[in-house]
């Protein structure tokens, strides 16, 4: 039996979400406005994890920075690393080695992957399914392996300079890299038939929170999520940097295959499909790796002339851009950092009213935000 | 589009409200415009349909040692082309229209131009710190900008 | 020495000529060895990360490190957790918000400062204005695992010393 809606007066409720809670994916604070179950508002607050890294990049060099982006987006530092090396060279006109480039790359969709994996295991785990996040650390570990062999860290690797990469690949490290694709490539498979298209699941992101792709570009989103409404907008193909235009892969796009376009199934089916598309692009960078130098030869006081330049690269949660102005000495003099999640967020206020609580996580979890992005 | 071109086009729209074109050294480049014009520019952009500038990738503020200025990256989906638009505010009481009306996406990097610069971005649909707490004093990322001793009793 | 802590200080190692295996009805040791075995072998912290740290912190507890072995499972709320590891950079506005989970915790409760940033402020120390210089500022700590961010081996130490410390507790000695 249903009752005409004034005939129940309800009361509006004022919740806290974060910024502890464990599926905020960091210290993100959502202010929910709510009437029973359903969320009349939600808005974000964010600014908790802010460093002041825009002012940091001020007040120390162009090379001493690179650490930095490591902790930019720590789940895809070595992403962050390329983007900071492209963006100055960029500035000051720098060859780098094909070599380097390669490495650059295969680093960087290593990174993807890894960065998508925990994408996958955290959202499944949000959704109330803590196995897929086993198997998904487990494959990450590998990945982790793989970058210690390479620089000797887990997480904040600080492998590219400004020029080429810290160091040339170490023995064996292709031939690993090889044996890490033949094993994750079926994994892929295994995670579609373990929770992708289970039945629970598919009904907590289907037609939930969907985009248009008219929105998604106004909002100024980004990677996936943009990817997810449809639009067919790859960095890696439409502004072609390092040695991407010489590599085949497809730009992932969603379908509404299980609901309306660009809702949350169809962010996560990208992410899902980019690792597949990661894994093509690796095969083809391993087997065209040529030899060579890995550094170009950059000056130990570097000083970039004066001018302005804005480098954007694919980062695994969307565009992250460096706008740098040199005022010609060694430090930039003003470094900005447009980063994904930190857009991301501005349309979150817009597609959460109307959802239930529990959507939130599943909004939240299908953006792939992290703090760091946002706060930085 | 070629960026001459372009200040051509805005020159001959809007007349004085155009200022200069920085090309040489500039990636991409800037075409400065009055800052009162701004948000009229941003629409003129936005839907002419040689331009068709329908993202707004990255808005900033700078400090430019004796006045500010505010950096907007625009991008084109259907052309895929990309320009700079930038306009210069004095130091004292900086402001200047707000361009969320036209991309949405202007609102969260307004509020924290805003945060950390003090630019106002006038009609701005949510104007308020973003990344600092409310009571912080101050705005950081002026080039003036002394670090506090303390916040809430916790030496910096 | 009744309550050895170098021993590891499991309750029934103090067991005299009793029968043991399953037949053993009698384990004899002191009270403070028993609670102390009790807590550090349930020592459940709170799933709470700030920054890069908190990643590290997701992977000791899963596939491969599997920090379950030692005792610690993650739970959702303060109120649940003994254990507070503070994963990850603090900042001013955070502040208020830590000590506000550290005073819904229950006693006895611990604090490990894992990672450079929670330790002192770390990268972030000289050139940033908003970065709280070590977390030892605003609750108390008693484990600092050091490293950016330290490795899973590295954490897992961290708790194995902080077992170590709680063997140590004296919980019904008279309050001088």
């Amino acid at each position: 039996m249903t009752r005409p809606a004034e005939a129940l007066p309800t009361q509006e409720m004022l919740i806290n979400m974060g910024p502890q809670h464990p599926s905020t994916h960091g210290v993100l604070r959502v202010i929910l406005r709510t009437d029973g179950e359903v969320v009349v508002n939600a808005r974000p607050d964010v600014g908790y994890l802010h460093r002041g890294l825009e002012k940091i990049g001020e007040r120390v060099t162009y090379a001493q920075f690179m650490p930095f982006t490591d902790r930019l987006d720590y789940l895809a530092a070595m992403n962050c690393n390329c983007a900071w090396a492209w963006a100055v060279e960029k500035l000051a006109g720098i060859e780098v080695p094909e070599r380097a480039e390669y490495i650059r790359v295969i680093v960087s969709e290593l990174n993807r992957i890894s960065s998508h994996l925990i994408a996958f295991g955290s959202f499944t785990a949000d959704m109330g399914a803590f196995t897929p996040f086993l198997y998904s650390i487990r494959e990450r570990e590998v990945v982790n392996d793989l970058f210690e062999m390479l620089c000797g860290n887990r997480l904040t690797y600080n492998y590219a300079r400004i020029g080429g990469v810290s160091a040339d690949l170490p023995p064996g490290f292709l031939e690993k890299t090889k044996e890490f694709l033949d094993y994750f490539e079926p994994k892929i498979d295994e995670y579609n038939n373990l929770i992708s298209y289970n039945k629970i699941f598919v009904h907590r992101l289907a037609n939930v929170a969907d985009i248009s792709a008219k929105d998604a570009v106004a909002y100024g989103l980004t990677g996936p999520n943009l990817r997810g409404s449809g639009v067919k907008f790859d960095l890696r193909k439409d502004e072609p940097y390092s040695v991407y235009p010489k590599l085949e892969f497809d730009v992932c796009v969603g379908t509404g295959e299980r609901g309306v376009l660009g809702d949350c199934f169809d962010r996560y089916m990208v992410r899902i499909n980019e690792m597949r598309q990661s894994v093509r692009i690796l095969r083809q960078a391993v087997a065209q790796i040529p030899e060579g130098p890995v550094m170009a030869k950059v000056p130990r006081l570097f000083k970039p002339a004066a001018g302005e330049v804005y480098f954007r690269s694919e980062c695994p949660r969307g565009e992250t851009g460096f706008y740098i102005i040199s005022d010609g000495t060694t430090n930039p003099s003003r470094l900005k950092i447009r980063t994904g999640s930190f857009v991301t967020m501005n349309i979150f206020e817009k597609v959460t009213r109307g959802l239930m609580i529990a959507d939130i996580v599943a909004v939240i979890g299908s953006f792939d935000i992290i703090l760091p992005e946002i706060d930085r | 589009m070629e960026p001459q071109t372009l200040f051509d086009a805005v020159k001959a729209k809007f007349g004085e409200a155009a200022l200069e074109l920085q090309a040489t050294g500039f990636r991409p480049a800037f075409v400065v415009v009055a800052p009162a014009s701004i948000a009229d520019v941003a629409i003129f952009l936005r839907d002419d349909p040689a331009m068709k500038f329908d993202s707004l990738m990255c808005l900033s503020g700078v400090d430019a040692k004796e006045r500010f200025a505010v950096a907007y990256h625009l991008h084109s989906l259907p052309h895929n082309h990309q320009i700079g638009l930038k306009v210069f505010l004095p130091r004292e009481n900086p402001s200047l229209p707000s361009v969320d009306a036209v991309w949405p996406a202007a609102n969260f990097m307004e509020r924290e131009t805003f945060d950390l610069y003090g630019i106002v971005f006038e009609g701005s649909k949510d104007l308020r710190r973003i990344l600092l707490p409310d009571d912080w004093e101050g705005h950081p990322l002026r080039k003036d900008y002394k670090y506090p001793e303390s916040y809430h009793g916790v030496k910096l | 020495m009744s309550n050895d802590p170098a021993r590891g200080g499991a309750a029934p190692a103090q067991a005299p000529a009793a029968p043991v295996g399953p037949d053993a009805q009698v384990m004899v040791g002191s009270a403070d060895m028993f609670v102390n075995w009790a807590r550090r072998s349930s020592l459940w912290y709170l799933l709470f990360a700030t920054a890069c740290c908190g990643i590290e912190l997701m992977q000791t507890g899963a596939s491969r490190y599997d920090l379950d072995r030692f005792g610690a499972v993650f739970r959702a709320s303060p109120r649940q957790s003994d254990l507070l590891i503070v994963a990850g950079t603090i900042t001013h506005k955070m502040a208020e918000r830590i000590k506000r989970l550290y005073d819904q915790m229950p006693e006895p409760k611990f604090v490990l400062s894992m990672g450079s940033c929670a330790n002192t402020g770390g990268p972030f120390y000289k050139d940033s204005y908003c970065v709280v210089k070590g977390v030892d500022l605003l609750i108390p700590v008693d484990v600092y695992v050091p490293g950016c961010p330290p490795r899973p081996e590295a954490l897992i130490d961290g708790i194995i010393q902080l077992q170590k410390i709680i063997d140590k507790k004296r919980n019904f000695a008279k309050k001088v």
